[in-house]
């Protein structure tokens, strides 16, 4: 087949992408292999792989299929107890000591779990149109976190208990998921290489999706729905599809952010992560996959190198991101720039003229 | 209605008989008709006991003055709208109750009279959004990258590049759709169309913004779409030369109701149609 200058294009992002991203790891191990790795940032590795997936994913959902989602971190809390419990389950009741096949099994049942609970908000949500998306998947998140607050999982007798609204569990029990305290007692097994392996999955899964016949009608009913529609294209199916994926890979994330550290709280996957996670999406460009890769990257790392601010970090951070956005997405602003500029520009040629 | 009163006050209807088709199509069941087609739009009858008959193999024009209803019937036609009377069917077969991607599947496709093209993706991949129900692969083939997605893809891009060879379009095949000039879109929009495979075309103004040359081409490019892909064509347009021109049977619609059915030259004699375009005469003057 003759390869177009639009299919051409479409090949080096995609290669830009991976060779980026392999290249980041490859340099990432070679510095934990000679100990040359900042604690801070070695800490921070997987976590950055989880906000990477979850970019990505969002990606999907708000710039490929074009829904305002705003409980993405709803998805990710799902995972994350999914996953604990599940790894929990393996070591305490079929005793299970391979570390990896239990984080194997925790992360395919966090992005399955994920998933089913995306497909059950999406069958009655997608069917309607404009922001009522992006209202109740913002309630979905916040009832899921209330679930989980008040959930009560245990393991004992080799078998698992569960139950809900603080009835208590028999004693002797194991806690898992002891309530507002969260998943408790995790034995940590995530690992970077599985971080970046998820990564990988995530950018094959996504990256194929949208330039196949599937990705092409989510962005055809992104584009023009009622077009879309006269073509013959399910839109509801196809929104979907983009929908479960992202649930499904957000899931993923969860688990493997949850099993990276001993406890997991509710608190941790507020309104709040979900709003970070989509300020990735949208500083990296919507629809652009490797924008949300990269803006994640920084902006996980971003925060502990701003420690040296102490109390006005976060402030510093708001500041930069609200630079970062004008200067990059907003063309007024970019022109105005320039006719300021321009001006001191001549002052300067001029010298001491104005003095 | 209750049954009781559906019995006593039984009311007889006419049935459509009034519509025209061209001879060769008399014997095969009409790829359109529509019967007693009505819409309210909040009180306003919108279109009211409108009736027309498609041949197989007719293009057919559906004229009438400004605000007569006639982009309301495509989208009657085509289930953006669910009609409040009446029934639209396709090859003999209801519409009611599909929305409007079954609708599509069933053979009608439709181009827009505010061009509603894929802005942002190429012209190859407006066109291969037309052939997503003609040359299927499905998502996992997709994602995994199997053989299914490699052959499918490579018939899609051979498939799409021939129906751009209609309007010798295949050269912009990598353009981004929002940049083409507006003739090229609205060209673009009629192969995209196309791609579905349709029975019965719908053209929603295909000629507006087009010079008398491109109009020219336009009006070729309709009869050879029919003769090559054996369909039938239904267009809006107020280009009364390309109206008259290819069209055989004419549809003359007024304040939601058809005024007349008929062939060009039974349309211009017709007092009732230049009534409708140009008003009544009234008494006294010349």
């Amino acid at each position: 087949m003759k390869m177009t200058k639009a299919k051409r294009n479409k090949l080096i992002y995609n290669i830009v992408t991976f060779a980026l991203v392999i290249g980041a790891f490859l340099i990432l191990q070679s510095m934990i292999a000679n100990k040359t790795i900042t604690r801070s940032l070695k800490g921070q590795l997987v976590p950055i792989c989880c906000w990477i997936v979850m970019a990505v994913s969002l990606n999907l959902v708000i710039g490929i299929s074009g829904e305002l989602s705003l409980g993405h971190a709803g998805f990710m809390s799902v995972g994350a107890y999914t996953g604990a419990v599940v790894s929990g389950l393996l070591i305490n009741v079929y005793d299970i000591q391979d570390a990896t096949l239990r984080l194997v099994v925790a992360i395919v049942a966090g992005g399955l779990l994920s998933g089913i609970v995306g497909a059950l908000i999406g069958i009655p949500v997608l069917r309607l149109r404009g922001d009522y998306l992006a209202i109740v998947t913002l309630a979905f998140g916040e009832i899921i976190r209330n679930l989980v607050n008040v959930l009560y999982i245990g393991t004992g007798d080799g078998r698992l208990y569960a139950s809900f609204l603080n009835k208590k569990l028999p004693e002797g029990v194991t806690m898992l998921v002891d309530g507002a305290k969260g998943a408790v007692k995790i034995k940590p097994i995530s690992t970077f290489t599985a971080g970046f392996i998820l990564v990988l999955i995530t950018l094959v899964v996504v990256l194929n999706l949208v330039n196949s016949r599937a990705g092409r009608a989510i962005k055809a009913c992104r584009d023009n729905r009622i077009a879309a529609e006269s073509m013959g294209v399910n839109v509801t199916k196809y929104k979907m599809m983009a929908f479960v994926t992202a649930a499904v890979l957000a899931g993923m994330a969860g688990a493997l952010y949850g099993l990276n550290s001993s406890t997991v709280v509710p608190t941790q996957f507020t309104f709040n992560q979900s709003i970070n996670v989509l300020v990735f999406v949208v500083l990296g460009g919507l629809g652009n996959v490797l924008g949300s890769v990269i803006s994640a990257t920084l902006l996980t790392i971003l925060p502990e190198m701003l420690r040296a601010f102490a109390d006005y970090r976060m402030l510093v951070y708001a500041v930069v991101l609200i630079l970062v956005m004008i200067f990059t997405n907003n063309p007024t602003i970019l022109s105005f720039m320039k006719r300021l500029i321009a001006p001191f520009k001549r002052k300067d040629v001029t010298g001491g003229d104005a003095q | 209605m209750s049954q009781q009163k559906h019995h006593s006050t039984t009311k007889m209807v006419p049935v459509p008989t009034n519509s025209i088709v061209p001879e060769r199509d008399i014997n095969e069941i009409p790829v359109l008709e529509t019967r007693h087609l009505g819409i309210e739009f909040g009180g306003l009858k919108a279109v009211d006991d409108f009736n027309l008959t498609i041949g197989r193999t007719e293009i057919a024009g559906l004229i009438g003055p400004n605000g007569a209803g006639k982009t309301t019937i495509f989208n009657l036609i085509t289930k953006v709208y669910e009609p409040t009377s009446g029934a639209v069917l396709v090859n003999g077969r209801d519409l009611h109750g599909l929305d409007i991607a079954q609708a599509s599947k069933l053979g009608i496709a439709r181009t827009f009279q505010n061009i509603r093209l894929f802005d942002n993706m190429t012209v190859e991949e407006n066109v291969r959004i037309g052939l997503h129900n003609n040359i299927k692969y499905d998502m996992f083939s997709g994602i995994l990258r199997l053989p299914r997605y490699w052959i499918q893809e490579n018939r899609q891009h051979e498939k799409a590049l021939e129906l751009l060879h209609i309007f010798g379009m295949e050269n912009l095949a990598d353009e981004r759709a929002g940049s083409l000039p507006y003739g090229v879109q609205r060209r673009l929009e009629i192969v995209r169309a196309l791609a579905t495979n349709p029975k019965l075309l719908l053209l929603d103004e295909p000629a507006a913004g087009m010079n008398p040359r491109e109009t020219e081409e336009l009006m070729e490019n309709i009869a050879r779409i029919r003769d090559q892909f054996q369909i039938a064509i239904l267009l809006i347009e107020h280009d009364m030369n390309l109206v008259m021109g290819v069209c055989e049977g004419i549809c003359v619609l007024n304040f939601g109701r058809v005024i007349a059915k008929g062939t060009a030259s039974e349309i211009q004699a017709n007092p009732v149609v230049i009534e409708a375009y140009l008003g009544k005469k009234k008494e006294g003057q010349a």
